[in-house]
Parts: structure tokens; sequence; C-alpha cells
């Protein structure tokens, strides 16, 4: 018995792909692609969609996803697939400040429902909203792989650890 | 004996930096191996009898994943690091990235080297940014003193290294689904067989090791087999890296021999906090069943022992939970990750984690009826065993373990439509 693996490829190549993102975009996305095999461009749809969304204020439109589909030779759907799938991506708008705070079961036991609290009351939003002046996103999360640190927050490239609501204050108060 | 494995760097001032590293012996191990000839047979046959079991969670014996590859059949092979650490109580990955990552780099190429794979991925999961950049920096270090490249110290072997990040999904550490993430899809797990050694990575001969089984295998290389399964008691070899958390005063990841006892690592944790007494412990990540904390303190840390309790040694997180903590609200929330993380490709998967996470919380929340217990059985018993990957098993066992150990309190909540604990 046969298995067989292909990329899928769109039938008709999209050409002027300089046309399609900034010349920063593109170089950062060739970057990406060169780490795969050359027939496996696909490979880089994810990085590419986090790229594509870091530049957008962090978050992706059908727009920007039918473009990282055109620039990697794919179907669009196999790009709405991959970024409809992995909680890293947004599809609406969010904040400046993503607040990525962990509910599950080490965070809890030590107290996270109480930074959620806070933070809800602090500023003014649920969690999976965003401040009217757009500065913070509240999003739970599922375990991030820091439970020594219990409970934590991800904002941006950091983890944040051994959260209290006085730590968590000054942490939010001291973003611009 | 602690920390002489994956985490004997730590004693060092910038452990993840290619100059200290070597200053304590990192790389020689791979030069010897060109410098004295040392055959990939030779390098399968020590980690064989290094008794090394992947630290993952499934416990699959590392060598014994190796021979599978057939290392002279022509084409591209793989190696993949599994740096997708996210089952819930796991954080010692990220510390094997953070203050240890040559070790990882050099593990990954006598991987390479034993199986005849010229290029490696490491896969790490999407929010370990930091820590994927440690691990991108040690690569270009290592690329920059020939460790990784062409021809690597005139052997004629090849191999070089590439980061891929995640992007969020828990079942992309399952190895399948992870070769799928890599290759630009969803995560969904592939049936198996073909196994990743005939059928992985683009469709080629590929192993998966997770990251601390790789980080091993510099240490095992350089002091025998023998000497790492020594370490060890009797069917686990070694040392083991232990993630703990929870109501304990001094969380965080200790390196160990396998057959600790448990109060022993209770004890390098600090002990509970505010000297409650223990309740409950998960072993092994939120996917092995909980075990009463009475029946812990009398196990050892390693495969058999943990197993003997009826639970799993798993990815070696442990968690631990104090007398305050409600059963029934420790479940839900556990429930509740599984149903979020099911990729629904299974209907008994994608149907039966929403039916537990339910079930589970009407009861925590004063709704539950007469009839859930059964109910929670039954649906536990039509997912494990009836879904492509080891998902709805992960989300099985949690719940059947609560219903074993602590059934009385879930009756409790259902009868007066209130906590026990506490009441």
């Amino acid at each position: 018995m046969g298995f067989k693996n292909a990329p899928m490829s769109t039938v008709k190549p999209v050409e002027n792909k300089e046309s399609l993102f900034s010349a920063e975009v593109r170089a950062e996305i060739d970057k990406a692609i060169a780490q795969y095999p050359e027939e496996w461009k696909q490979s880089a749809a994810m990085p590419a969609l986090t790229i594509v969304q870091d530049d957008n204020c962090g978050y992706l439109t059908e727009e920007l996803m039918d473009k990282v589909a055109a620039y990697l030779d794919m179907p669009p759907i196999a790009v709405y697939e991959v970024a409809t799938f992995y909680s890293m991506y947004e599809l609406k708008p969010v904040g400046k400040h993503k607040v990525c705070v962990c509910t599950n079961v080490s965070c809890m036991i030590n107290g996270s429902d109480r930074i959620v609290d806070h933070m809800e009351n602090k500023l003014g939003i649920k969690l999976g909203e965003t401040t009217e002046d757009g500065k913070y996103t509240l999003k739970e999360v599922e375990c991030l792989g820091a439970c020594g640190g219990a409970p934590m927050f991800q904002i941006g490239n950091k983890y944040y650890e051994n959260l209290t609501p006085e730590l968590v204050d000054s942490i939010l108060d001291g973003l611009e | 004996m602690a920390n002489e494995v994956c985490l004997r760097t730590l004693g060092l001032d910038r452990p993840w930096d290619i100059d200290q590293y070597r200053s304590i012996g990192g790389y020689e191990m791979l030069k010897k191996i060109f410098s004295e000839g040392i055959t990939p047979e030779q390098i399968i046959e020590e980690v064989k009898t290094s008794s090394l079991r992947g630290r993952g969670g499934a416990g699959f014996p590392t060598g014994l994943k190796w021979s599978f590859i057939s290392r002279n059949a022509p084409g591209q092979k793989f190696v993949v690091c599994n740096s997708d650490e996210g089952e819930p109580g796991t954080f010692k990955d990220r510390d094997i990235l953070r203050y240890n990552p040559h070790q990882l780099v050099e593990g990954m190429i006598i991987a390479g080297f034993a199986i005849g794979a010229t290029r490696g991925y490491n896969y790490i999961r999407g929010e370990f940014i930091e820590p994927a950049q440690r691990f991108q920096d040690a690569i270009d270090q290592a690329r920059e003193a020939g460790f990784l490249g062409e021809n690597i110290f005139g052997s004629g072997f090849d191999f070089d290294l590439n980061v891929h990040l995640g992007g969020g999904a828990y079942v992309c550490g399952e190895e399948t689904a992870l070769l799928e993430s890599i290759e630009g899809k969803k995560g969904q797990p592939r049936y198996k067989p073909p196994f990743p050694a005939h059928f992985g990575l683009y469709g080629c001969p590929t192993i998966i090791n997770n990251t601390e089984s790789l980080a091993s295998i510099p240490m095992i290389m350089e002091k025998g087999g023998q000497w790492f399964k020594d370490l060890g008691v009797e069917n686990s070899g070694g040392t083991k890296l232990f993630s703990i958390s929870g109501n304990i005063n001094n969380p965080g990841v200790f390196e160990i021999s396998m057959g600790t006892p448990f109060f022993e690592l209770l004890e390098m944790a600090g002990g509970m906090k505010d000297g409650r007494p223990i309740k409950a412990v998960i072993p092994g990540g939120s996917s092995s069943p909980v075990i009463p904390g009475e029946q812990m303190m009398d196990l050892t840390m390693d495969y058999d022992s943990i197993q003997g309790a009826g639970s799993m040694l798993g990815s070696g997180a442990v968690i631990v939970m104090d007398d305050t903590n409600c059963m029934v609200k420790v479940l839900e929330r556990m429930s509740y990750f599984y149903y979020e993380e099911s990729c629904g490709q299974c209907t008994p998967c994608r149907e039966g984690t929403g039916w537990l996470y339910r079930v589970v919380s009407r009861i925590e929340n004063g709704q539950g009826r007469p009839e859930d217990l059964a109910l929670l059985d039954d649906v536990t018993e039509k997912i494990a065993g009836r879904t492509i990957c080891a998902l709805g098993d992960a989300a099985a066992m949690p719940v059947q373990g609560m219903l074993k150990h602590f059934r009385d309190e879930f009756e409790y909540h259902i009868e007066h439509k209130r906590c026990k604990v506490g009441s």
C-alpha cells in the first residue's frame, strides 16, 4: 500500500508577488520559506501568518490570509484552515497589549481566578474582550508551560509569573 | 543524584552560551564520534543499553525507536524534536531550552548521525518565544563553530537544524499532528501505521523524540548507557526532570534519579504550603489519573511504581493539591481543557469531551443529576481507545481517576448542590 503526501498547491500561481507585502515582510517570509524543502513552501504558512499578523497590529483579515495563500502558492482554504485551527492567530482586532492569562489547574489552584477578577475589574472588560481605547485585550489561554510560576500570564514575548493583584497593577500600568 | 544529565549546566552563569557549554565538555562527544569512528550502530546500541524511555509521556524506548529507521535506505530522513510542551503541569522542556540548549543541539546532531538524517527540526510551542530564541541562538553559535552544516569536522556528515514554532494547539504534541503542523496544515493526527519511522515528515523516515530525551543523548554517549541506566531503577533508567507545581512552597523543575521517593521530591519542593495536608496528586500531567495524597506518599517516582497505583508517570508533571481543593472544580477545569483542545477529527473525542465538560460543569454548579456519574462512566468508556490519537484517552483518564478516588465528593455535590470542601 502506498501513502502519498504532497503540498496543496494552486492551479495558477500568482505573479507580481512583490505587490502582496512590503519588502520587510517579504524578506521575513522568504527567510521562513528557506528553512523547508523547496517543494514544501506550504510549511512556511504558520510562520508567514505570524509575521503578517504581527505586522497588522496583532490580527489577521481574510484579505491578508488570501495574500499569504497567494504568496505561498496555496489555495486560500488551506491557509484559512491553519489560521482558524491554531489559537495564537487572531481573526478579530485585538488590543495593543494582548494579556494571555492561564487558568489551567496549576494556575487555578494558585489563585488565577483572583487575578482574572482583578484584571476584569481594573480594565472594565471580561475575558475575550478589548478595552474601548484599544489598549488591552484579555484572553483566557490553556497551560503555557510555566506552572512553577503560577499564576501567570503572557504579554507579547514575555511571561510574567507569580502574579499578585499588586504585581498585575504595576505590570499593566507600566505598559505604554 | 540531582542535575546530572539535562540540567547539569545550571551552575554556570550563562549556561546557554557555547563557550560555557564547551567548558564542561560540551560537543566533545560529537567530535569523539567522528574522530574515533564510532558507528551509528554503536550509538543506537548505547542508547538501548541506557534504557532511556521517551520523556514526553508515552515512555517508548528511545533506542528501539531509532532502530526502526533503515539508515541506509535512499532519500531524506529527518530528526524532529518535540518541544511542544503543553501537557498541563509540565514545564521542564522550557528549562532545557533556556538553560541547556546546546546539549539539545548536540543530541539532535548525534541522533541525525545515528539514523542517517541530514536535517532536523525542533518544534517549539509558539508561546515559548524567548526559549525558542535561546535555542535559535544556540543553533547559530553551533553553526558558526562548525558543529552544524556541511561535512562536520571533515566527517563527510552534513546536518542542519531549524526551529518551527507552533501556534497554540495542545494536540500538536502528538507526534503525527506535529508533523502535519510542520507541513503547514491543521495539526490533526494521522492514522498509524504507517509510523513516522517509515512515513514521517514530508513522507520521509523520521524520528520524533521529546526535548528531554534528545538532550540526554550526549551524556549517555559520554558516560555510557550503563552509567545512565544505573542512575535510575529497574525498568526506569536514568534521571528524569520532574515539574512540580500546585500548593507547595518551592515549585520548580528538579532533575532526580528515577525511583526517588515522592516524599523526597515533595521535600525538595519545599513541602506543602502553610503546612496543609496533602489531598491529591496528579503524578504525570493532567492526563494521568489522580492519586490520593496519602497513597502518593508511599510511591516512588518511576514508571512501574506510578503505574502500579493506577496512573502514569507521563511527562513527569506533578501537580500537588491540598485539602482546600474541590476535586469537582479541578476536574471541571481539566475537562474544559480537553474539550477546548480536541482537534475535532474523531467523533468520540470531539463530542465526548464536550459531554464530559458539560456534565462535570453542571455537577460543579449545583445542577448535577443522580444519574450523572453513571453517565460520566459511560462517556469515558465510549471515548477511550476509540480515537486516532491518545487525546481521547487523555480526556477520559482524569475523569475515571477522579470518580474512582473521590466519588463521594461528586455525590455530595449532586445531593447537596454545594461543595463538600469547607462545608
